[in-house]
């Protein structure tokens, strides 16, 4: 993790979302796919923490070199502020931060799912497995039209792509999930990547227990400091050996986890702490091990 | 004649620290995570994130909250138990040459001692803080604070079995304060950690809903600072022997010398160090700057010696309300 004054190159709008491209060659030079950022917010009565957004493109060699790209949504009095930093104003930021996706060796057919703003990532990744000779499919989900991220670049990157939307303006209506069995048939999908919001990671977790696939999933959870001392983004993950589950920190244990280790139940539900079991309830998922 | 430059060290009755400032509990992690961006250079030393006997899980998440101008979070105590921590964290923390404060907790006066005595013989712990906020499952699970005669029993058992000097983590009380910090003093404290997060609680509207898993949790942040000063300056002012931490809101070296002006011997930057990762080097030589402006050579030169403000006989009224009394 770097740390580094970087000037704004660029802040555009993307239907619902904004896109902001910065200058940080420290950190560009090492970010890869599933990895995000740590940007400090103005001091004053109303913002102490700082946000956290993934990296949606880096940029190492070439004629931009040592930039960087990050996507988000405006939602709430950090992300306003944000949003309306011109080019050449600073920002204070760290990264690149967690640990990144990690590529299969052997297996060569890779089904990206992305809802809303996650696209922003696995579009990152989708461009790095094609590097390596994958096979990259698309399914990317959204609310609506507006809320589909950069559509015509996930065209581009990938060897066939399927838009839902909750409304039907833009590709089938519906949620990527009633279309993942069908998608990942189609493209004889050998290994599963998500990134999304809790629900639609559940529901690719159950669907690559069931079938056997191995997966990663990027989550997104509240983060404090968001580089790993205050403990407040921690998701429950079940030992490799069985012998119970340790609360991970999302910044820096994750933010990519093995969806078949979350303990999804007591993530999304089980408030208690006391309710906490010491081991995963029977019927959790087997752990896979990621292939090599 | 040369003259002599700032020296941030200080002597707590005997507990002598190369700094004034250290990095409070809670907000160091393991010691590996900030890797080069920590600066240890002008610190007096790190608290160790509160551990218990056993592992524990900790609070449901959400577990962190922004509010204006403080951090509110519950975090409910996850650690990995006292020997993972002095057999991994501790040894890491230790190796980057700064004192170690252990932050203990328990949920019994007995628990409480066995985390102290699993500590025995640990690599670079130079003092006990004893955390209290944490509820009390040998009576009605409240919290420790909220009996101040456990207060003393719990730190006075710590402090009798501790082979270093023990600090009582104490929170702002707006009543009985000086009573609570004098009664673990007798009980054989080496001095307290003023103040503890405040509990509060936050809730989101758009959701409907409260904000943390937990419902409630401990307010920190500049919201909080003007009420360590005060709970500083109180027990200061009671108990001028007793060494007392000051922490609570400290953002830069001017925080920290308020502090010190209210009589606390050394300040522990927290919540700072959750957004800005250098935060506590940062405040260091922040005060030297303070000091030096002031042509002062020690933090101890400035300990206390806040005054009353100043009158001048030519002062507007200090309630000005416009209209004639």
């Amino acid at each position: 993790m770097k740390r580094a004054r970087a000037e704004i190159l660029s802040n555009r709008s993307y239907g619902a979302y904004h896109s902001v491209t910065i200058v940080a060659p420290e950190i560009a030079e090492t970010a890869r796919p599933g990895q995000f950022l740590s940007v400090a917010m103005p001091e004053g009565r109303a913002f102490l923490l700082r946000r956290h957004f993934s990296i949606h493109q880096s940029s190492r060699r070439g004629g931009w070199a040592g930039t960087l790209e990050f996507t988000f949504e405006q939602h709430g009095h950090g992300t306003d502020w944000l949003a309306h930093q011109r080019a050449h104003s600073f920002l204070d930021v760290l990264g690149p931060i967690g640990t990144p996706f990690a590529f299969p060796r052997r297996l060569t057919n890779c089904l990206l799912v992305a809802e809303g703003h996650g696209a922003g990532s696995l579009y990152f990744l989708a461009q790095e497995l094609r590097a390596q000779g994958k096979r990259v499919d698309l399914l990317v989900g959204a609310r609506d039209l507006e809320h589909v991220f950069k559509p015509i670049e996930g065209k581009r990157l990938s060897q066939t792509v399927a838009f839902m939307t909750a409304d039907g303006s833009m590709g089938e209506r519906g949620s990527v999930l009633d279309a993942l069995s069908g998608m990942a048939e189609q493209t004889r999908a050998q290994v599963l990547y998500a990134a999304g919001p809790q629900q639609m990671l559940r529901g690719v977790a159950d669907f690559s227990n069931a079938r056997g696939l191995p997966a990663q999933i990027a989550v997104e959870e509240r983060m404090g400091c968001g580089y790993g001392l205050c403990y407040t983004c921690t998701v429950p993950v079940a030992r490799k050996d069985g012998s119970g589950y340790d609360p991970l920190r999302a910044c820096v244990d994750g933010p990519v986890f093995n969806p078949a280790r979350v303990l999804w139940d007591q993530w999304m539900g089980e408030r208690s702490a006391e309710e906490m079991v010491p081991t995963p309830p029977e019927g959790s998922p087997v752990v896979r091990s990621w292939p090599d | 004649m040369a003259v002599k430059d700032v020296d941030l060290a200080v002597d707590l009755n005997g507990l002598v620290l190369p700094g004034a400032v250290l990095v409070a509990s809670g907000c160091f992690g393991s010691g590996r995570e900030l890797g080069d961006l920590f600066e240890a250079r002008g610190l007096g030393g790190v608290v160790s994130r509160t551990v218990t006997a056993s592992p524990r899980k900790g609070a449901p998440s959400p577990r962190a909250a922004e509010t204006p101008s403080g951090l509110l979070s519950m975090v409910g105590l996850q650690n990995p138990g006292a020997d993972a921590f002095v057999a991994d964290d501790l040894l890491h923390m230790a190796s980057l040459g700064l004192p170690v404060i252990v932050s203990v907790a328990g949920g019994s006066v007995e628990e409480y001692v066995r985390v102290t005595a699993m500590l025995d013989g640990a690599p670079g712990v130079v003092a006990v803080e004893v955390y209290l906020a944490g509820p009390d499952e040998e009576l009605d699970g409240q919290a420790f604070t909220a009996r101040p005669e456990r207060c003393a029993e719990v730190t006075g058992a710590v402090a009798r079995r501790a082979g270093v000097p023990v600090f009582a983590k104490l929170p702002a009380m707006p009543v009985g304060l000086v009573d609570v910090a004098g009664a673990c003093a007798r009980a054989g404290v080496h001095g307290v950690t003023l103040i503890d997060g405040v509990p509060g609680m936050a809730v989101d509207a758009d959701e409907l809903a409260s904000s943390l898993g937990a419902v409630e949790g401990f307010l920190s942040g500049p919201a909080v600072r003007p009420l360590a000063l005060r709970a500083v300056h109180e027990v200061a002012s009671a108990l001028p022997e007793l060494p007392i931490m000051g922490v609570g809101g400290v953002w830069t070296g001017r925080d920290a010398a308020e502090l010190l002006l209210a009589g606390a011997w050394a300040v522990q930057v927290g919540t700072a160090m959750l957004t800005d990762p250098a935060a506590a080097g940062r405040v260091a030589s922040g005060l030297a700057d303070y000091l030096r402006g002031k042509g002062l050579v020690s933090p101890s030169d400035i300990r206390g010696r806040m005054r009353a403000p100043a009158v001048r006989p030519d002062a507007p009224s200090r309630f000005e309300s416009g209209g004639s009394a």
